[in-house]
């Protein structure tokens, strides 16, 4: 996945490594933000420019290049989840109930201060009597910053991401 | 409202309103596909998505599968997916490029125009098996300024004929190319529980805009809010003939090339810079701007799709009950790439299952059909400007403002004239 080399890498060698514990803990925290709405603090989690990539196609070398489901930058993030919690959106308001998790996880490379994580995520949701399931690959890119960790770029490739889905009112 | 009597279809749509059984019952499905969908110019293809020689894409006529094919000397052919022997689909890839068709079954193949090429163990044949019988079906098919259309039908009228007047609003649609020819950029697909009709109402329904869209608008700069508010521009729609419309918007961008030296709006400031860099002439960067702006109309084609402001939006009824929609985004074909960037980012931010307007479309139409399981006898009001606003002279044919519901009221005309046969 060089694709995930693209942006800007804050990391550097004095930062210690990310282990998997600690890369585990910040995933599954952010999970449980999404699963909750609970957004602010989700848009405090990322990089200035990171990338939050919902791509439809599976192999594509520079997702800025064609066409995607979701490709934000922080902007985009910014307004997206403006719109999510502005009680104005039929989609989102309310919006499907989520559970998820995430699991499966790779290291894909490692650095000081930067790692790449692979994992699978299962999501049901559920909305007007109705219980969908949806899986996805997930890449995060996540960087050391201080004390903390932020997501640089998140990349969630669904099963099905080029073929038929539905309105999403929440975020993956 | 489950049995309604075949002669009764034309009753269930008057001038102002249609009855709810239009949404929801399953044998007006069932004759919609055969009275509607096999009986007229169904759209299946832009040729830029089977733009060389050998590449096809699958679609659907109504229901029916179909491989939209380029033979290679640059003919279109549509084809019935599948095999002649014993049925099977005979292509599953979405697009792709071949010279020829396998069925996997049994391996009976086919070239690109449908002919049967090679049958594996012939001799299991009676020396008169004739290769000549068992082409794939090829459906009449006939293109208007890229865009792709067949019918089952040989003896109706010919397309440009079908489309009569909506063939202007098609070429000033494709001024979005800005010279280069306009050429899809990818699609979103996705599906509602509700009927198709529903999403054909859609399309030329500026009433909703501000209210369903409202976080769509208010996540725009200010420029761009104003630009979009759609109800406030003098708009109009048009009756077009044979269940066609078009609604204006943005009066401003019917023609893309008009106007080419007003102020550059700010949000394509950095785009117009970008190609100033790149060398493009002045004139050619105002050009492309403009283009990648969109146009400020929707043109609603009857049966299954409509040229909405900067891209195809194509329904294909599944059952009474659901629908799918592509959203095919376009733009410049051989244009900069940095132009067709933002065309992208700029569908992205409105259409597919997470743009910020999609799925409140698509929620507001699946409310649709739920709300229609209620009352037995209520109709669907289609009674918006009946009468052009006073004061106001009819920009053209049969027009109101821009929020009535004329469009509507057009393509139920012509659903009455094909389904009461
Ligand atoms: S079904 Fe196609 S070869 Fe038999
Ligand atoms: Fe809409």
């Amino acid at each position: 996945m060089t694709t995930l080399t693209e942006t800007r890498n804050p990391a550097s060698a004095d930062l210690a490594p990310i282990g998997l514990v600690e890369a585990q803990a910040f995933v599954w925290a952010e999970a449980e933000l999404l699963d909750r709405h609970d957004y602010l603090p989700w848009l405090a989690l990322w990089t200035e420019d990171g990338r939050y990539i919902i791509p439809i196609e599976r192999d594509a070398d520079d997702y800025a290049a064609v066409l995607n489901i979701a490709y934000d930058d922080g902007e985009m993030r910014e307004a997206r989840v403006k719109r999510l919690r502005s009680g104005f959106s039929m989609s989102s308001a309310p919006p499907a109930r989520t559970v998820r998790t995430v699991s499966r996880f790779v290291v894909e490379t490692s650095e000081p201060g930067a790692l790449v994580l692979r994992a699978a995520q299962i999501i049901v949701e559920y909305k007007y009597t109705r219980t969908r399931t949806l899986a996805a690959d997930v890449t995060y890119r996540l960087v050391r910053e201080g004390e903390r960790l932020l997501l640089d770029r998140k990349v969630v490739t669904l099963i099905n991401s080029d073929d038929t889905l539905h309105g999403i009112g929440y975020l993956f | 409202m489950t049995d309604v009597a075949v002669e009764d279809y034309a009753a269930l749509v008057r001038d102002d309103r249609v009855h709810t059984s239009l949404y929801r019952d399953a044998a007006i499905f069932e004759a919609e596909m055969d009275r509607i969908f096999k009986n007229s110019w169904v759209w299946v293809a832009h040729a830029s998505e089977i733009a060389d020689r050998n590449s096809y894409k699958t679609s659907y006529v109504g229901r029916q599968p179909v491989i939209v094919t380029r033979d290679k000397d640059g003919q279109v052919h549509v084809l019935l997916n599948r095999c002649r022997h014993r049925a099977a689909s005979i292509c599953e890839a979405r697009k792709g490029k071949s010279s020829v068709f396998v069925c996997p079954y049994h391996g009976w193949s086919y070239n690109v125009d449908g002919s049967l090429r090679k049958v594996p163990y012939a001799e299991g044949y009676r020396d008169d098996f004739d290769k000549a019988e068992f082409s794939l079906v090829s459906l009449r098919t006939e293109d208007y300024n890229g865009m792709i259309f067949a019918t089952f039908r040989e003896d109706i009228q010919p397309l440009a004929e079908y489309l009569g007047p909506a063939r202007k609003w098609i070429d000033l649609f494709m001024k979005q190319g800005a010279g280069f020819g306009v050429k899809a950029l990818g699609e979103h697909r996705f599906r509602f529980p509700g009927n198709w009709k529903i999403q054909l109402e859609n399309t030329t329904d500026a009433y909703h805009f501000p209210i369903v869209h409202k976080t769509f608008l208010s996540s725009l700069d200010e420029e761009t809010e104003n630009l979009m508010d759609v109800l406030g521009q003098g708009g109009w729609v048009e009756d077009l003939g044979n269940g066609h419309s078009v609604m204006v918007m943005i009066p401003d961008l019917i023609d893309l090339e008009d106007n080419l030296h007003a102020p550059i709006p700010e949000r394509f400031a950095d785009l117009a810079a970008e190609l100033a860099a790149e060398g493009h002439a002045d004139d050619q960067v105002r050009r492309i701007v403009r283009a990648v702006g969109g146009s400020g109309f929707n043109l609603n084609l009857f049966p299954n799709v409509a040229c909405s402001m900067a891209f195809f939006r194509v329904l294909r009824p599944i059952s009474v009950e659901e629908t799918e929609i592509q959203h095919i985004a376009i733009g410049m074909d051989g244009g900069p790439e940095a132009g067709n960037r933002m065309r992208m980012r700029l569908h992205e931010h409105f259409q597919g299952p997470m743009g910020f307007g999609t799925p409140d479309d698509a929620e507001g139409w699946e409310r649709v059909q739920r709300g229609a399981q209620a009352g037995d006898d209520l109709w669907i009001m289609l009674n918006r400007g009946v009468e052009a606003p006073e004061g106001r002279a009819a920009p053209g044919h049969n027009a109101g403002d821009v929020s009535a519901e004329t469009g509507m009221r057009a393509a139920y005309q012509m659903w009455k004239r094909m389904m009461a046969v």
